[in-house]
């Protein structure tokens, strides 16, 4: 059992916990992830590092609940935990990365919790970090504060316009860009949808765009090949060769089909147990 | 054996019940129910007593196979037991799973001219008598002076596992999964190796004191070097052959298309079939080609039909006498209604508009000269192209090793199939008390082939420590 040390709401759906697997503490990374069962019959599902106290042994995930299991996650309390929890995962960030100059980084939704600890390494770097966040409305913006504390900047967008710009998180990034400033790489993590609009607006200008795909996943270490994407033409396993990669070279129509590829029995396993899903 | 034998009874070979195919494909329970006592004493009278003993030679673990029968024959169930788990610490699983047609029943000598002693379903009978009786238990080591860490829980981690703690080290299995046991949980189904068989095997290795931690991914959460510097003097690697095989053929990323691994990861290690009570679900389809011919694509085809498939369909490039699974299971496979295309390979998956699958075109082929494996090729027939209507495809073309541990181990050697370069008779690798065995040094293979490795494995690293 990885006991949970710390829930937070930080919104009606989005939960964040920080959980105690000390040998996972021990080696995250910034873009790892690990694979969590949040209950004995339960399904492995995936989630993004959001940060690590090696000392303390604990990780940090957050879980927005959109089905069954990330309803019953979120329903997890301080002293409950995961019945099994495996990672880290995936290839860090640290390679991918372009140490010098200035980075932007581009949250939306719960994407916002795996980029601090890239905003982090960046910022310790000395690279320049403008970070972008963005969600439907401001109640729905999440780890402002923590991600201001590594970042030179935080640009704010709202699709309702409560908070920052009326708008996605692409026209602040737009933006930027048009004003010509300097930008060495950006790094997107958030929906499908986010990603893809990002990878388009950076394509003309040929800034160097890192996303972090988000697939179904069984067992997370190359095993299952359910994680397949392909990139530049190639069939890659995300959960091995990723989750980051070079977002001009990912196939978004495929992921977001293959997104859907369990659509009916996720909407069935939450009416079979009207658990989650508090949320659309 | 000085003893006079009774006379061997000539009747032919006694057949084991089962569920009726019909009611089979709709449920996962075990397909054959095992030999009553009574079979399988009249079975093991069969046994001639041969001088020869080439069964015994045929076992890759050397079970006295006759002193087995004849204890079997005398109604001396759990002394038989004993004499299997001499060699043998899975009984129950390889009376299930081995290949004896290839092993020990290709050897006896009634098998010239009839059928063979049926030796796997009389082990079967006798570890599942010894297992219901709780007769199981082993006896207690004496502790000895020694860590080991073995990496992996499959059959030959489970085995090098047992043996280490039947002679007394501390020994600790490391497995990247939520659930012990390897293929045995997560590939072979619930319908021909039932789950409770194997938890009761890890069972009494706990019971003798293993330390079991779930969710390490060695190379990931902990390398093998970290192992080494926390106090363990050995290690062992049991880590199999995880990895998938794709054609490389267009269409494999449409949705429908399913590797074996995970179409049965999903089914057994999940437990798909019992959605939405588990939380996996499974896309079976309603027409279901499998691509490959081995226990994988049997397992793979029979699990589509249990999960409501219409039709499934077997996928192979060369024809019925190359395919590689156990007979028992092609049988099994042919009563629950699949359907073979031999001599058909794949080229192409077809996708509808919404980008699942909807069509497999193949090409047929025709057998050439034989190949370096001494199977005759396949060569593809110019302008044979068809299509099949499908909505699932499930590719059960083999399997590699993991390169995860390789990848993070600094002078651990692996050969240009990927798989860990280990000494035949040690099972040592290319690192210092470092010992690997199973499908992570021979590619995929069989269970017993994997215990054999466990326990050489086993013996060796005992003979090192004891000189420590
Ligand atoms: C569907 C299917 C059906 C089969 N049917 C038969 C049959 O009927 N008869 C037969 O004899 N053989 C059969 N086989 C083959 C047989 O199962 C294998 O040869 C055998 O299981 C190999 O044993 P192993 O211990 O080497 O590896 P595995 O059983 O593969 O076990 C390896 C274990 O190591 C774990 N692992 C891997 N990497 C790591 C890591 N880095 N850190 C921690 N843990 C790790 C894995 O999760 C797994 O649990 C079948 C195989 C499959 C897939
Ligand atoms: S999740 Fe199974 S291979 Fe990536």
């Amino acid at each position: 059992m990885f006991k949970i040390a710390e829930r937070r709401d930080l919104t009606p759906v989005t939960k964040l916990f920080r959980v105690q697997a000390p040998l996972v503490a021990r080696k995250a990374q910034p873009g790892q992830f690990v694979i969590v069962r949040v209950r004995e019959q339960g399904e492995r599902i995936p989630l993004t590092i959001a940060g690590y106290d090696r000392e303390k042994g604990t990780i940090t995930v957050v879980v927005q609940e959109v089905g069954k299991t990330s309803g019953l996650a979120c329903r997890l309390e301080e002293g409950q935990g995961f019945p099994d929890l495996a990672g880290p995962l995936g290839r860090p960030a640290e390679p991918l990365l372009i140490k010098t100059g200035r980075a932007i980084t581009v949250g939306g939704g719960f994407g916002v919790a795996p980029i601090l600890p890239i905003a982090g390494l960046l910022r310790q770097w000395g690279v320049k970090v403008t970070s972008i966040i963005g969600a439907r409305t401001a109640d729905l913006l999440i780890l402002e504060d923590e991600l201001a504390a590594v970042s030179d900047e935080v640009l704010v967008a709202t699709d309702d316009g409560s908070r920052g710009t009326h708008g996605f998180v692409t026209q602040v990034l737009q933006d930027l860009i048009d004003k010509g400033q300097r930008i060495d790489q950006v790094i997107a993590i958030g929906p499908m949808a986010m990603m893809r609009a990002v990878a388009g607006v950076t394509q003309a200008p040929g800034l160097a765009t890192l996303v972090s795909v988000d697939p179904v996943m069984v067992d997370g270490t190359g095993m299952c090949g359910a994680c397949r994407l392909t990139v530049a033409g190639e069939v890659k396993f995300a959960c091995v060769d990723g989750p980051l990669f070079d977002a001009h070279q990912v196939d978004f129509d495929e992921q977001v089909r293959r997104g859907k590829m369990y659509a009916v029995e996720e909407k069935r396993a939450l009416e079979a147990c009207r658990c989650g899903g508090g949320h659309q | 054996m000085t003893e006079e034998r009774k006379k061997p009874v000539k009747r032919p070979r006694v057949g084991m019940p089962e569920q009726d195919p019909g009611q089979r494909i709709r449920n996962f329970k075990e397909v054959p129910f095992g030999y009553t006592s009574e079979m399988a004493i009249r079975e093991a009278e069969r046994c001639l007593g041969c001088k020869a003993r080439e069964c015994v030679a045929g076992c890759p673990v050397e079970v006295d196979i006759p002193r087995m029968i004849e204890l079997v024959r005398d109604g001396k169930f759990l002394e038989a037991y004993r004499v299997v788990r001499e060699t043998n610490s899975l009984p129950a699983i390889c009376g299930r799973v081995c290949p004896q047609e290839e092993q020990c029943e290709i050897k006896c000598l009634l098998g010239r001219k009839g059928e063979p002693v049926a030796i796997g379903r009389i082990e079967r009978f006798v570890a599942d008598y010894a297992m219901q009786r709780g007769e199981a238990e082993l006896d207690r080591p004496r502790p000895r002076q020694g860590r080991v860490a073995i990496v992996g829980s499959g059959p030959a981690g489970l085995t090098a596992a047992g043996d280490l703690a039947k002679l007394g080290y501390q020994v600790t299995v490391f497995e990247a999964l939520h659930a012990p046991g390897g293929v045995l949980m997560y590939g072979i189904p619930e319908f021909r190796l039932p789950k409770d068989i194997v938890h009761a095997e890890v069972n009494l290795l706990r019971a003798m004191g293993v330390d079991l931690q779930l969710n390490v991914v060695v190379g990931r959460t902990l390398t093998v070097d970290e192992l080494m510097k926390d106090g363990y003097q050995a290690v062992f690697l049991g880590t199999g052959a995880g990895l998938p095989t794709f054609m490389s053929i267009p269409g494999e990323t449409l949705n429908g298309v399913y590797s074996a691994n995970e179409f049965l990861t999903r089914t057994n290690l999940m437990k798909a079939y019992l959605f939405p009570e588990h939380d996996t679900p499974i896309k079976a389809g309603r027409r279901v080609a499998v691509v490959g011919a081995g226990n994988v694509a049997m397992d793979s085809v029979r699990c589509a039909i249990r999960l409501g498939a219409e039709a499934g369909i077997i996928v192979y490039r060369r024809s019925e006498a190359e395919m590689p699974a156990r007979k028992e299971e092609i049988h099994h496979a042919v009563d629950e209604g699949v359907v073979f295309r031999t001599l058909t390979n794949p080229v192409r998956i077809l996708g509808d508009e919404r980008g699942w699958v909807k069509a497999l075109e193949c090409i047929r082929m025709e057998l050439g000269e034989p190949d370096a494996s001494g199977r005759r090729r396949p060569i593809p027939i110019a302008g044979s192209e068809f299509t099949m209507e499908v909505d699932t495809v499930v590719m059960a073309l083999g399997t590699s090793p993991n390169p995860i541990i390789h990848q993070t181990t600094p002078g651990l050697e692996v050969n240009r199939w990927g798989c860990l370069v280990a000494d035949e008779t040690t099972g040592l690798t290319t690192r210092p008390m470092v010992y690997a065995g199973g499908d992570a040094v021979t590619g995929a293979a069989t269970v017993i082939l994997a215990m054999g490795a466990g326990k050489r494995a086993a013996v060796a690293i005992h003979r090192e420590l004891e000189n420590l």
